[in-house]
């Protein structure tokens, strides 16, 4: 589990993060939505430990991140996976050799027993006849299947994921959501989604942070996101027409 | 007139704490290279990498530039002596000791500054662009050193490109004597001997090894510490490549200074 408490950042004194309070629970898909510009990325970037926030903490299952030494830092690294929004595979590595790349770098285990895992993952996100080709050889959606092997191949506790579905076509972006999921559940890692896509919000939001400049607006789940009278919420949810169709088939289920 | 004398003023106070501060941060890169190293066993095969891309990859314009920059020396310096008071043999000296004191090592550093410099700062600017450093970061690997230190221990093996460049730009030049009749081989020859001293072929390897350095690591910088998209990648390898040439020159000035005066 991830808390977050009373997270502030700003960059040359401009404001982006205003006070987040938040927690991302294990085993469950946690989505952090809202537009573009509203400190998403921000946030996931102080949970990778890129940007160090300028007053608040982050909890890792109850250790606080600033009082950890090099050695823990170095420890809860190991246990972080990311899913970049461009993939971020290493373009001179074949599928294969993206995915033993952390276990290369990382681990002290035989070469024999670093393949056995990276195919055992890379067979669970279907990718195995592609395993030998590179990067550029394959489609974007396949991309995003190897970034998710190469995220979870060290049994991260904790994974996320920037905008997994960017790019994607819908039924790639479900075919997505649901290995995240799935991986979730059968790992049981702490996810956290970065996503603005609504299918994603509806498809695997077990419980959402909606941020809206820098603030945490409303937090729930794909269950009651549609009850919600938030205006912030819903002027978000439904400003394609598709989404102000569905709410009114809903309400009047 | 007074407000635009005090804007130059800020305009120029500013642009020096920017000059400042990437100095800073470009030393503070270079600690950065040398702490929480990679695995011995992957850092191998990076530098492996690294040689062919850099070393063995710019062999092949080091050689044929050299040999046709010397040929030009020689030929320059035949169709310059007109009195007959010049021995012929001063050819072959002029152009051995244009070529081992400044053609090879600083003329070839600012060529290679063009190729190799270029291919640094755009590889690790494309890294940086598709948040491959990001990745690298993520999982805990020093990107610097991951990235950097690999270039670096390739570039120490400039002085062997430097020694092809240094010998066929001198070959090149006793081709051009030979062929176009401006000396015989054996004055060419006598002037490439003629008090020859050691001492040049060592200060051009120090100084090959400081442009190495040079070559390495600033390119490196400006890669790593990009902002923006393709475009900007581009931008970053053009001034890669000028503040290379201009730190070159300028620490060929002070070796050059260290060492003769």
């Amino acid at each position: 589990m991830i808390q977050i408490k009373d997270i502030h950042k700003e960059f040359d004194n401009t404001p982006i993060l205003k006070g987040i309070t938040t927690e991302f629970k294990r085993g469950k898909t946690n989505l952090v939505i809202g537009q573009s510009g509203s400190g998403k990325t921000v946030l996931l970037k102080i949970l990778l430990g890129l940007f160090t926030p300028n007053k608040g903490e982050i909890y890792f299952d109850g250790i606080p991140f600033s009082s950890m030494t090099d050695d823990e830092h170095r420890t809860l690294r190991r246990e972080i996976g990311m899913v970049f929004q461009g993939s971020a595979l290493f373009d001179s590595m074949s599928v294969i050799e993206n995915v033993l790349f952390p276990m290369r770098m990382l681990t002290k285990l035989s070469e024999a027993e670093r393949i056995e895992q990276a195919e055992t993952v890379i067979e669970r996100v279907n990718l195995i006849d592609a395993k030998n080709k590179l990067p550029n050889e394959i489609s974007g959606g396949m991309q995003k299947r190897v970034a998710i092997a190469r995220a979870v191949v060290m049994r991260p506790k904790y994974l996320f994921c920037d905008e997994p579905n960017s790019g994607l076509d819908p039924k790639t972006a479900i075919v997505i959501d649901n290995l995240i999921q799935e991986l979730t559940k059968e790992y049981n890692i702490t996810t956290v989604i970065n996503s603005h896509d609504m299918n994603s919000v509806m498809e695997i939001g077990e419980t959402i942070v909606f941020l809206k400049n820098g603030t945490k607006e409303w937090e729930g789940s794909n269950q009651n996101i549609f009850k919600t009278d938030n205006e912030a919420v819903t002027d978000f949810v439904y400003s394609s027409n598709l989404f102000k169709k569905v709410r009114k088939l809903y309400l009047e289920d | 007139m007074r407000d635009n004398l005090c804007k130059q003023t800020l305009f120029f106070y500013f642009r020096q704490v920017n000059i400042l501060k990437h100095v800073g941060a470009y030393f503070l890169m270079i600690r950065l290279v040398f702490i929480k190293p990679t695995k011995r066993s992957i850092m191998y095969g990076l530098v492996m990498k690294e040689i062919q891309d850099l070393i063995l990859g710019s062999l092949g314009i080091v050689c044929f530039l050299s040999f046709f920059v010397g040929g030009v020396v020689s030929i320059q310096t035949a169709l310059n002596i007109d009195s007959t008071f010049i021995p012929e043999n001063l050819v072959g000296f002029a152009t051995r000791q244009s070529i081992i004191l400044e053609f090879a090592p600083t003329f070839m550093a600012i060529i290679l500054a063009g190729k190799v410099g270029s291919y640094i700062t755009s590889s690790i600017g494309t890294m940086r662009v598709t948040e491959q450093i990001d990745a690298l970061e993520v999982m805990g690997i020093n990107s610097v050193n991951f990235l950097v230190f690999p270039k670096l221990l390739a570039m120490t093996l400039l002085p062997i490109v430097i020694i092809f460049s240094m010998f066929l730009g001198i070959f090149g030049g006793w081709a051009a004597t030979i062929y176009g009749g401006f000396s015989s081989s054996a004055s060419f020859i006598e002037g490439i001997q003629l008090e020859f001293n050691s001492f040049h072929v060592f200060y051009a390897f120090v100084k090959t090894f400081l442009f190495a350095i040079i070559l390495a690591t600033i390119p490196s910088y400006h890669g790593y510490y990009m902002k923006g998209g393709a475009l900007d990648v581009g931008r970053a390898s053009t001034v890669s490549f000028v503040w290379c040439s201009v730190v070159i020159i300028v620490v060929n000035y002070f070796i050059t200074q260290l060492f003769f005066s």
